[in-house]
């Protein structure tokens, strides 16, 4: 309901509310409020994933190892979201969907990441051995996209701001209107994301019990 | 006493391997394969693909070497082994192993490399540091990539699936700090980079040894 919220307030007032006027950008700067919240919310819903991994391993509850699968299918949504409006965005700024960018190319890894961990899952046959296994698989994956997403791209140059030693934007380039924007923009877009795990699990669950009362 | 347990394993399958020699033989047919075939494409290749090609020929012989690791440990012989020792002296010792493959492996590979497409760098010391740092990183990450995949039905498969995505940032570290070593870049440039890798390897390495224990136990 707040995510809805949010989520209304971003779009209506992310779409009509004031922005600063910007070479090349002009309107094109509101994608801030969608792409990078993806990002935001991908992030935030790998690292739940990991520590899902890392508590089953440690206490073997299968509920654990389904919210670590679930947080990170999202999460792929989400990276794929946010792949797709950063290349919208970038055809019309950068002139390129793709162009040769030490960040697009570190998402594009992060995703065959977690899409291994998909496939790793489905050879498995046995439950326990498939959740040990990947959730295992799962904290190398996360230690692996950490230098990916948050050192390689600064230590190279990059179209993305955050280039070379400064992390994120400065007040140059988010004025006050945008904050007044982004950062609901970022709660939201994650809330509706944890939100949508949350279903996720609720239905594996109600499926699992169900299952369990049939036979 | 515990190291001397994982010495002990070491030993154990460098001696299987040198009677053996089924792996070390393999993978050098496939570096010396793989290094012709580049060869009669590219006949002369500029330093900056070089270094690519090189990257590319010790990525797949380490995919290759390592999907070995854990092939004798199943089934009765992994029983054994696990009442015998444990997790950590196991993945320790595998990872010492693998890791001294990759250093010979490596030596071949410059070998041939420079043999059929000439040698670009300038310091000897520099490119054999580089390329022992890069090999025991890989030697790690892909030991632990075959101890998952050997869990799982199509391990051949998932090997490269599991493993190159996770390898990337170091290969991307290592063919950056190459080309910086190219260069001639003074000492205190390049050094960074070491660290970096080095740092890359201790996280992998660290990773493997909390983690294995969870994939050993059956």
């Amino acid at each position: 309901m707040a995510a809805a919220l949010l989520l209304v307030y971003t779009v209506v007032v992310g779409l009509m509310g004031p922005i600063p006027q910007r070479e090349i950008l002009y309107e094109t700067i509101r994608n801030l409020y969608f792409h990078v919240p993806m990002w935001f919310a991908m992030i935030f819903l790998f690292i739940a994933s990991m520590v899902h991994a890392v508590r089953y391993l440690y206490t073997s509850k299968p509920e654990f190892d389904t919210w670590s699968v679930e947080f990170a299918n999202i999460g792929l949504l989400f990276g794929f979201l946010g792949i797709t409006t950063g290349m919208i965005w970038a055809q019309f700024t950068w002139g390129a969907w793709w162009s040769f960018d030490p960040k697009q190319n570190g998402a594009a890894i992060t995703l065959l990441l977690y899409l291994a961990y998909m496939v790793l899952r489905n050879s498995i046959g046995d439950p326990k051995t498939k959740g040990r296994v990947s959730a295992v698989y799962n904290v190398f994956a996360f230690f692996a996209m950490v230098p990916l997403i948050f050192i390689l791209p600064r230590l190279t140059e990059s179209l993305h701001p955050g280039a070379e030693g400064n992390p994120g934007f400065n007040s140059y380039d988010l004025d006050g209107d945008m904050r007044r924007v982004f950062y609901p923009a970022v709660l939201g877009w994650a809330m509706l994301a944890v939100w949508m795990v949350q279903l996720r699990v609720r239905l594996k669950m109600v499926k699992e019990h169900l299952y369990e009362n049939s036979i | 006493m515990w190291l001397s347990t994982v010495w002990f394993l070491v030993r154990k399958d460098l001696l299987l391997e040198w009677r053996e020699k089924n792996a070390i033989s393999a993978i050098a047919m496939y570096v010396l394969c793989t290094c012709f075939v580049v060869y009669q494409v590219f006949v002369s290749v500029e330093p900056k693909a070089w270094i690519a090609l090189y990257w590319i020929v010790a990525l797949f012989a380490a995919i290759n070497a390592a999907a070995r690791a854990f092939v004798q440990e199943q089934g009765h012989t992994k029983l054994y082994y696990y009442q015998l020792v444990g997790p950590q002296v196991m993945i320790l010792s595998k990872v010492l192993f693998n890791s001294a493959l990759m250093l010979l492996l490596s030596l071949l590979t410059t070998a041939v490399f420079a043999l059929l497409l000439g040698f670009p760098h300038q310091g000897l010391g520099m490119w054999f540091t580089i390329s022992a740092l890069g090999g025991l990183g890989l030697g790690i990450s892909f030991t632990m990539i075959a101890a998952i995949a050997s869990k799982a039905t199509n391990s051949g498969v998932l090997m490269a699936i599991l493993g190159l995505p996770v390898v990337i940032p170091q290969l991307l570290v290592l063919v950056q700090v190459s080309s910086k070593a190219l260069l001639v870049l003074p000492f205190s440039v390049i050094y960074k980079d070491l660290i970096g890798l080095l740092a890359i390897d201790a996280v992998a390495l660290a990773v493997a040894l909390v983690f294995f224990p969870f994939i050993w136990r059956d």
